[in-house]
């Protein structure tokens, strides 16, 4: 066969194999989906008339009818007035010009802020690293130290030259994260633990202690566990000695954490076909051999979905420390909507929070999306 | 049910545990005869409880910075200890632990809105050193209304915060005068403020300090009327720990110093000016003669610190509560017709 006859061929194939466009196409995904009878039809008519209204006018909001900088009076002091007089009315985006860095760093001092700031950059990076496989090795644990090493000398000062900072003046963003990293960090291993525990059929004291532990924490709320933290642990200290605030809110959060994710990953290790731990005795492996090798790698891949799903609520939870006094991300927005001068632009200053969180809580179940595919290839094979 | 009683007696227990604690801790007390000044001096800082969220008390500006008249009584309390008015950790609390972490020992001083009560200095093992800001239960109504008194409120309906003290104060206060109202209960404050703007009520109540902020930043200031009456008394202070007399004889004493500063007309600008002062009373203020300060266990110019760092008590006001919209009312001084009254200085 020649050359140019196979080219004809392969040229036209697809023009004789294509489907007609009412098929298969964009076309044909409307007419199947959104225009498949007139009850459907006048669903979508409908929704799409109100998304288009509702888009228009937070557009004119939004952008349109907004302000973005307003003038200083003589008092040095920002001046809304335009933005309350403005008419139609529209976002004023110049408080989160004003207050962006407060909202972000809280009260860490203004000219040092470029340290929260490399803090971030550097959890957002420990993150990407260990989301990557090729550094699912042991030297991760190195990275891990040698990160937060970094973020606490960042953050606390008081070595190379650094300024000390105390805790008390951490705020925003960055305690979010250190309460969601280190919660995470430590509560995962330790929920590990108490769901072996609490499957343990030769150790029945270790067994009560792990039950009794996740019930025990499970039955009562987060804020409950907080104010216990905050407000009843200081009065069992000798006077004087007090925990810092923000290491008891870390340790309430790391036990709740670690209650929740032992039940998900008990689910795993229980949704584990018996033969496996059979086969596994009968290869002579130890109990840990067994656990390490076998049963976890098996059971943590089963539980993805449910582990992230705790992960993200987990990671939004950590706002409920407004409640005892710390300023997270979200307290240093509510605070900075409430100073006179602002007061009425909360909305601009929940919609950059939502953002935030949002990004955060996205990457980590698109990740997860990612995660459970590569893990199921062997399977679906 | 239960579990609330087994965390009450757990809780009673610890404070039970802490007050014994806290007894021992003054008797071992060496130095200057106060545990919680020698525990400021080693630690070269005071640790000062705050809300950190309401304007013109202690808010964070942009730059973080506490800022309000709360943040500057702390900060009179560092400058007359330590020298230096910066000398301060603010520690910002809520309305639920504030108490706890007085009482154990977490802060050394709280100046966070807290009404000055019976239960709260009989029952709680506190003290009030001293009264920094007048306020009480005020309504704010629209003008359009044509409302002049709270009596004329009859049938109205109030927008209030839930479980405040406000609440109560409405409710005692119509009971009384046999008029009735409706209440809408919002929590949010932002919302509350819309609620009221919007008309769901007809009007809004808190206290007077909160509702000047608002009505000030509303660009319809002029369409909105502040009620005369204030039916709540609501002194707000200084708190410390019983049991150490000194140190609440110093931030009471503190506190009387900015005062009787205002009254002579020394500010932070002209103090320096005052050196050569003949008066008796100025001299003791100033630490020229007398050994006032040597008395409450502070060097004998802790005043002088005070009102050259921070300011005296109306500068501290022009400064937080001024700014906000706030009359001077009666936190004006005794001889401008206020309550704020300084004992002498002798």
């Amino acid at each position: 066969m020649s050359q140019s006859a196979a080219a004809a061929i392969v040229a036209a194939a697809p023009s004789r194999d294509r489907p007609p466009a009412g098929v298969v196409g964009p076309v044909a995904w409307l007419r199947a989906n959104l225009f498949n009878s007139w009850w459907s039809t006048a669903v979508t008519l409908l929704l799409g008339y109100l998304i288009i209204r509702w888009g228009l006018s937070f557009i004119a909001w939004a952008v349109l009818n907004a302000t973005w900088s307003v003038p200083v009076n003589e008092l040095g002091q920002p001046d809304a007035t335009i933005c309350r007089t403005a008419s139609p009315a529209g976002a004023c985006w110049a408080v989160l010009g004003d207050k962006w860095r407060f909202i972000l760093f809280g009260s860490f001092p203004y000219e040092q802020q470029w340290r929260p700031a490399l803090c971030v950059l550097l959890f957002i990076g420990l993150y990407v690293v260990s989301g990557m496989r090729r550094f699912w090795r042991r030297e991760l644990l190195l990275i891990w130290v040698a990160a937060l090493t970094a973020i606490g000398v960042l953050m606390w000062g008081g070595v190379l030259g650094l300024d000390y900072v105390p805790q008390d003046q951490w705020g925003g963003l960055p305690i979010t994260l250190i309460l969601a990293t280190f919660g995470l960090a430590f509560a995962f291993p330790l929920s590990v633990l108490v769901a072996l525990g609490r499957r343990s059929t030769n150790l029945p004291a270790v067994k009560v202690i792990c039950v009794l532990y996740v019930e025990l924490i499970r039955g009562v709320p987060l804020i409950s566990l907080l104010f216990m933290a905050s407000v009843m642990f200081p009065l069992f200290m000798p006077v004087g000695m007090n925990p810092d605030k923000l290491l008891r809110a870390q340790i309430a959060f790391i036990l709740f954490a670690a209650a929740y994710l032992a039940e998900v990953v008990r689910g795993g290790l229980q949704a584990l076909p018996k033969g496996q731990y059979e086969a596994a005795d009968a290869l002579g492996l130890s109990y840990w051999q067994k656990t390490g090798l076998i049963i976890l790698p098996q059971a943590l891949r089963l539980v993805i979905p449910p582990l992230v799903n705790t992960f993200i609520g987990f990671f939004k939870d950590t706002s409920l420390v407004l409640i005892i006094g710390i300023f997270d991300l979200l307290t240093t927005g509510r605070i900075a909507s409430s100073e006179p001068a602002w007061q009425g632009f909360a909305n601009e200053i929940y919609l950059m929070l939502g953002v935030i969180y949002f990004v955060f809580c996205f990457a980590m179940s698109k990740y997860s999306r990612g995660l459970e595919r590569e893990f199921s290839r062997a399977r679906n094979r | 049910m239960l579990l609330s009683i087994l965390v009450r007696s757990v809780f009673m227990a610890g404070s039970m545990l802490a007050g014994a604690l806290l007894a021992a801790g003054a008797g071992h007390a060496q130095g200057s005869g106060s545990a919680t000044l020698d525990a400021i001096r080693a630690r070269g800082q005071l640790v000062c409880g705050v809300a950190g969220n309401v304007p013109g008390f202690a808010l964070p500006d942009s730059q973080g910075v506490m800022r309000g008249l709360d943040a500057d009584s702390c900060r009179n309390i560092a400058a007359a200890i330590l020298g230096d008015a910066n000398k301060v950790k603010f520690v910002p609390l809520t309305t639920t632990n504030r108490f706890t972490a007085l009482q154990s020992g977490e802060v050394d001083l709280l100046v966070r809105d807290t009404t000055w009560t019976l239960g709260r200095e009989a029952n709680l093992g506190l003290l009030f050193a001293g009264v920094n800001y007048y306020d009480g239960t005020a309504f704010l109504v629209k003008k359009a209304t044509g409302v002049k008194s709270v009596k004329e409120l009859d049938g109205a309906t109030i927008c209030v915060q839930p479980g405040t003290s406000t609440e109560l104060a409405i409710d005692d206060y119509f009971r009384v005068n046999g008029l009735k109202f409706t209440p809408i209960l919002i929590q949010d404050l932002s919302e509350i403020q819309g609620a009221f703007l919007s008309g769901r009520c007809d009007a809004y109540s808190t206290d007077g300090s909160q509702l000047a902020t608002f009505r000030a930043t509303q660009p319809s200031k002029n369409d909105l009327v502040l009620l005369p009456e204030t039916i709540s008394k609501e002194p707000l202070g200084y708190v410390v720990r019983k049991g150490d007399d000194k140190f609440f004889d110093l931030v009471r004493w503190t506190y009387f110093a900015t005062l009787i500063a205002e009254e002579n007309g020394i500010t932070s600008k002209n103090i320096d000016s005052f050196a050569a002062t003949k008066v008796p009373e100025l001299r003791r203020l100033l630490g020229l003669e007398g050994d006032m300060g040597k008395a409450l266990g502070v060097d004998n110019k802790f005043a002088y610190n005070v009102v050259k760092q921070v300011g005296n008590f109306g500068e501290t006001w022009d400064r937080n509560i001024t700014v906000i919209g706030v009359p001077r009312g009666i936190n004006a001084l005794w001889n401008k017709g206020g309550l704020q009254y300084a004992p002498p200085m002798r």
